[in-house]
């Protein structure tokens, strides 16, 4: 935040409001005017679309809110209305979003840029309500741009970004907004909201360029023959490399416009550390907090705040690494079987190779199923990443199971 | 500084609602809070807690809340040393019960300095309500036994959360519980009696 609207803050003049990540988001759809909303309703994400028909209902918002008999559907019926030229919208979670996997596909192959809110939940079998990241790795591949965000606030803004990239005729991808279903979709936290006026400013709505219009008649996602499947697929590849761009443009002009911005990534005392802890959603938010107690004792240690996952910002990850000789990820999905069991450690260490760089990744995971991460298992993570400088661990630390 | 409260009660009683009234309120009054529930596949009845912390930095950690400052007890029937685990040091416990503070504070086996708030939530609520919700009554006892938020915009987060007849009627019930909740410090001679 910067000084000119902490002192707005201070006067008066901006207040922030008590609301939810659900609420935040559901607000951030009011404020960009949407005009589709199609949904499914699932444990965390239900109260997004709950407040979002209040909004409607209550004449703050003029939107088309579809209730749809599932999933499969809430995206299908969202990417029917974006190709018309429709602003469109959707959330769900863990079950959610697995039914949604083959129309995320369709979503980014067709070049629809539609913008989805994810709380993030487990996935069954057994049944979980509760928190971790299964449902959002199980999507990492499937062509969207993905942003993890750790605030309500940081939420209502991201979303607000979101539709400015998504829609942007340069790249054309679907976006997801990713948070942690009940340790944040269900926190009640400050958020200031912005202007619509403001906000549509931030984000026109755009023309669609290959719009379904009944004077014009196109077919979207036709059959592609082996002669010309590959250089659709290949422009996707591009087009991330475009959203990179885009969104780092995004918000940088978003820190000029409102005041607050988050970077690719967030670096807290990385310039000295000898480990990092690598983390995102609430977790960098705990870490964060922690990483105070445990520099005040002397640990040298710094903490990387993941926040754009998909398109992965590789030079800013590397600069910001660069000092370290031993960076510690904390993973909440598994890879099973996999060499490196902790997706995101996985590719870390990945890309360390790729670059001919020895920085020694530990993967740990935690938090599966929600299982407590407190102020204790956070101090952990910092001194573990310390330890491994010696002996980096050789399998995924599977942290705080019983076995 | 910042301050944790965790919250116990039983589903239906309102705990959760509590909790984010308390931050809402922390918020109006221009600071920064967090308040979340210890989630579970919620069923009225079944014991549930919930955290607010109150802090006046942005960064608050998104744990559960094991050392709190101020502990709420919606429900007389949790009343068992096992609810008031981690309480800080001088720290405070507001307790819905008909029962003397001083026992309350033997019973809970709470330490010399810490202080104790008392107040029949259960009845204000039947009074005011004809409902056994007690939250927003905790809320006026809370406020009493802490100040850790002001009165004026607890009973603004409650008009926010409730409209028209239940909003005032929870509003009253604020403001009575307030006024009769019964604040003392734990001295040893109380505990050794």
């Amino acid at each position: 935040m910067t000084l000119a609207v902490k002192e707005e803050i201070r006067k008066g003049l901006r207040k922030p409001m008590p609301m939810s990540t659900n609420t935040a988001i559901a607000t951030a759809a009011r404020d960009l005017d949407v005009d589709v909303v199609s949904a499914y309703p699932i444990t965390p994400q239900t109260t997004v679309v709950e407040k979002i028909a209040e909004y409607i209902a209550d004449g703050q918002l003029d939107a088309e809110m579809i209730h749809v008999e599932s999933e499969h559907s809430a995206l299908s019926a969202a990417i029917g209305a974006a190709v018309t030229g429709a602003r469109s919208f959707t959330a769900t979670a863990s079950q959610g979003l697995a039914l949604m996997h083959e129309i995320l596909h369709i979503a980014s192959g067709g070049r629809v840029p539609v913008v989805m809110s994810v709380a993030t939940r487990a996935l069954s079998a057994p049944i979980s309500i509760w928190n971790d990241h299964s449902d959002v790795m199980n999507a990492r591949d499937s062509g969207w741009i993905i942003a993890f965000v750790s605030s309500a606030q940081e939420a209502y803004d991201t979303v607000i970004q979101a539709f400015r990239v998504a829609e942007d005729p340069d790249v054309l991808l679907p976006f997801m907004v990713v948070y942690d279903g009940y340790l944040m979709s269900h926190t009640m936290e400050p958020v200031i909201t912005e202007d619509r006026e403001k906000v549509l400013a931030y984000a026109p709505k755009r023309d669609y360029p290959h719009k379904l219009d009944p004077k014009n008649p196109l077919t979207i996602g036709t059959i592609t023959d082996p002669n010309w499947y590959y250089e659709f697929k290949y422009q996707q590849v591009e087009a991330m490399k475009i959203a990179l761009e885009k969104f780092r443009e995004a918000d940088r002009e978003f820190g000029k416009v409102f005041g607050r911005n988050y970077g690719v990534l967030e670096c807290v005392h990385c310039e000295d550390a000898d480990a990092i802890v690598v983390a995102n959603t609430s977790y960098a938010t705990t870490l964060k907090y922690i990483i105070r107690d445990v520099r005040e004792q002397g640990m040298k240690v710094g903490l990387l705040k993941m926040k754009l996952y998909r398109p992965f910002p590789v030079e800013e990850f590397l600069k910001a690494t660069s000092s370290v000789d031993t960076v510690l990820v904390v993973d909440r999905a598994i890879s099973y079987g996999a060499p490196v069991q902790g997706p995101l450690a996985s590719e870390i260490n990945a890309l360390y190779h790729s670059r001919g760089l020895d920085t020694k990744v530990v993967s740990v995971v935690a938090g599966i199923g929600q299982r407590a991460f407190k102020d204790d298992d956070a101090k952990y993570m910092f001194k573990l990443a310390l330890e491994s400088r010696k002996a980096v661990p050789e399998e995924t630390i599977f942290y705080g199971v019983r076995k | 500084m910042m301050i944790e409260i965790r919250w116990h009660g039983r589903g239906g009683q309102g705990a959760v609602t509590a909790s984010e009234a308390v931050s809402a309120a922390a918020i109006l009054d221009g600071k920064y809070a967090l308040a979340f529930p210890e989630f579970g596949a919620e069923r009225r009845g079944a014991p549930v807690r919930a955290y607010t912390r109150i802090s006046d930095d942005p960064v608050i950690p998104r744990t559960p809340v094991t050392t709190p400052d101020i502990l709420v007890i919606l429900d007389p029937s949790l009343l068992h040393p096992e609810y008031t685990q981690g309480l800080k040091r001088n720290g405070t416990v507001v307790v819905n019960t008909v029962i003397q503070p001083e026992k309350i504070a033997k019973i809970l086996k709470l330490k010399p300095g810490s202080r104790i708030g008392v107040i029949n939530a259960t009845g204000l609520a039947m009074e005011i309500l004809k409902k056994p919700i007690v939250n927003t009554g905790m809320l006026g006892a809370l406020v009493k036994a802490t100040g850790v938020v002001s009165l004026e915009n607890t009973k603004k987060a409650i008009l926010n959360k409730f409209s028209g007849k239940i909003g005032e009627l929870n509003v009253e019930l604020i403001r009575r519980a307030y006024k009769e909740t019964i604040v003392i410090e734990i001295k040893k001679e109380v505990l050794v009696q």
